[in-house]
């Protein structure tokens, strides 16, 4: 049984008088991708946010056995990093200072330089990313594409065991999704690391995943395989309609 | 390339800010309702510092007892607030922060004003009570402002804290014109604090605003990484592992005491706060590791101008130097607005 990097025990969120997350119980092991899916409102993305400290939880949450609250922001950062769904950047920073700013966990103080393993791991962000010639260009100017793979280039910059993503393609590209999902992948073969996805898309879902939670107004629906877990009876009861039969006739349209 | 050329043109723009707020204060020392000529100027100052011995003239006591304390002062000033609001400004990640709409110059005005009315003094400080209770003021109002902010909306959104910020402010100017009912024979000190003025600068004075704007000046360009992150956003601060909570409260304590020192010596002067960091940015970017030193600067220079104009324009009446920045500062911003909407 491989290592447990994340795990969840009877985790609900609150917002107002609101149960969002209604005691959430799973593991994330090295080396999966999980996808975490079901409709709008089911409580997928604020999985996310209790996970990274955004949103206040019941219930515990541990990261390589140990709760996550007793880590210190850096530790933590070190560990876990974070793709967040909108980027709101307030002030015109080049692409450059964004992704330099992956390293704050790693660079001890403001005063001391940077080292050659930060300017290592900057670099290889950016050959991932294909951010090069974006580099010296105000985040403010991006497109929404090129925003998300400056903040992609943060993360990797980071250099955390965990990913946290928050619906990294949404709303981009079919391109743009397919080298991103690509460039996970290619992130997760390295031992040690897993990734934790929130998905819209099932198909995206289906076939990047190696494991998936489908979550239902707020509550656990399963949590296996994502074969298993995606099943028809699972889909049919949290969507409300035969998903099997819509995504078959959505593909037939493009058999020529 | 490009790269390095722009930074190597940034630090020249760095090193131009000294240069330009020495040249600012030597020209509102010699200039005033008795002209002193810029040469006799820097000799008296030169020899004041290298303790020579002085020509017999009346440049002397000019530059030494009335124009240097209050030029100090005014740069020590101009420099507090605008740091203060260039963290502010990043750390709420809104370029309309800064002491004045986040309500802390309100409560400091306030704690001032109650200082006076009742004549609440520290024995052997003799402006001791006033400040004290301005700076404490200062901290209450920020902590009642983000409690509040907190229990609405716990993810202590950047709007809640300025549109709670503002309705504070309104709140304790209210209290104010209370209290200035009740208190006719302290009318002219209040008005004082009311509209900003450099009037009562001493070298004492000059001497609390350094200790003040060095010691939590270091304090907020420690805080230049996070800040930073927070201008990005606070929630890519949190996921790159800056400690939210901590920074916050460093930020918000450090901001306080120096707009309650400020007010204390100085009575609210607005916009300065304001406008300084958005003029600076311009130059040399966002990135606070830049901004918050030239921002000293810049904020030392404006104030030093708005002071020189206030007390030559009009001569020899005297402008409340609040009036002056804020007329710069409104025009300012009318510019701005107007090219900012132009542009997109």
């Amino acid at each position: 049984m491989p290592e447990t990097m994340l795990k969840l025990d009877h985790v609900s969120v609150n917002y107002g008088d609101v149960l969002v997350v209604d005691d959430a119980n799973f593991q994330l092991r090295a080396g999966e991708w999980l996808m975490v899916v079901g409709p709008n409102g089911a409580g997928k993305s604020t999985i996310i946010n209790a996970i990274s400290g955004s949103a206040p939880y019941r219930g515990r949450i541990s990261c390589l056995d140990r709760d996550i609250r007793s880590y210190r922001s850096v530790e933590l950062a070190r560990l876990m990093g974070v793709l967040a769904q909108h980027h709101g950047v307030g002030y015109s920073f080049t692409v450059r200072e964004v992704v330099n700013m992956g390293r704050y966990a790693h660079t001890r103080s403001m005063f001391v330089s940077r080292s050659d393993a930060d300017e290592a791991a900057i670099a290889h962000a950016i050959e991932l990313t294909g951010l090069e010639p974006f580099l010296d260009q105000s985040v403010l100017t991006l497109s929404g594409g090129e925003l998300q793979r400056t903040f992609l280039a943060q993360l990797f910059a980071q250099d955390p065991q965990i990913l946290l993503l928050d619906e990294p393609t949404n709303h981009l590209d079919l391109a743009y999704q397919e080298q991103v999902f690509d460039l996970i992948r290619q992130w997760l073969r390295h031992p040690g690391r897993a990734v934790m996805s929130v998905v819209h898309d099932l198909s995206l879902a289906k076939s990047y995943g190696t494991r998936a939670v489908l979550l239902d107004g707020g509550r656990m629906v399963a949590d296996d395989s994502v074969l298993n877990a995606l099943s028809q009876r699972h889909l049919a009861d949290v969507y409300r309609m035969d998903v099997f039969a819509w995504m078959r006739k959505m593909l037939t349209q493009w058999e020529e | 390339m490009t790269h390095k050329s722009s930074t190597g043109k940034i630090s020249r723009a760095l090193l131009l800010f000294p240069v330009l707020t020495v040249v600012v204060m030597l020209v509102s020392i010699a200039v005033g309702s008795v002209s002193i000529p810029l040469t006799d100027t820097a000799q008296v100052l030169w020899n004041a510092i290298w303790k020579l011995p002085q020509p017999d003239s009346m440049a002397v006591p000019i530059v030494l007892s009335t124009r240097l304390p209050r030029v100090l002062c005014a740069a020590l000033i101009g420099a507090a607030l605008s740091i203060s609001g260039a963290a502010m400004q990043g750390l709420l990640k809104n370029p309309l922060a800064d002491g004045t709409t986040v309500g802390v110059s309100g409560g400091a005005s306030l704690g001032a004003v109650i200082a006076i009315v009742f004549g609440i003094t520290i024995p052997g400080l003799p402006f001791g009570g006033v400040m004290v209770l301005a700076i404490v003021f200062a901290c209450l109002s920020l902590i009642a402002i983000l409690t509040l902010a907190y229990k609405l909306d716990s993810s202590l959104s950047t709007n809640t804290i300025i549109l709670l910020g503002v309705i504070f402010t309104m709140f304790t100017s209210s209290v104010v014109s209370l209290l200035i009912t009740f208190a006719d024979d302290q009318i002219h000190s209040i008005t004082f604090w009311l509209m900003g003025s450099m009037s009562s600068s001493s070298y004492l004075n000059a001497i609390l605003l350094l200790v003040a704007t060095l010691s939590c000046g270091l304090v907020l360009f420690g805080c230049s990484r996070e800040l930073n992150a927070f201008a990005i956003s606070e929630d890519n601060a949190r996921h790159i592992g800056v400690n939210v909570r901590r920074v916050k409260f460093t930020v918000l304590i450090a901001v306080s005491v120096l707009i309650g020192v400020c007010v204390a010596i100085s009575g609210t002067i607005g916009f300065v706060g304001l406008v300084t960091p958005h003029m600076i940015r311009i130059i040399v970017g966002p990135n606070h590791r830049r901004l918050l030193p030239a921002t000293v600067f810049g904020g030392a220079s404006f104030l030093m101008l708005a002071d020189l104009v206030s007390r030559t324009i009009f001569s020899p009446r005297e402008l409340p130097i609040g009036v002056v920045t804020s007329f710069v500062g409104a025009l300012f911003f009318l510019a701005l607005f107007y090219h900012a909407r132009k542009r997109g």
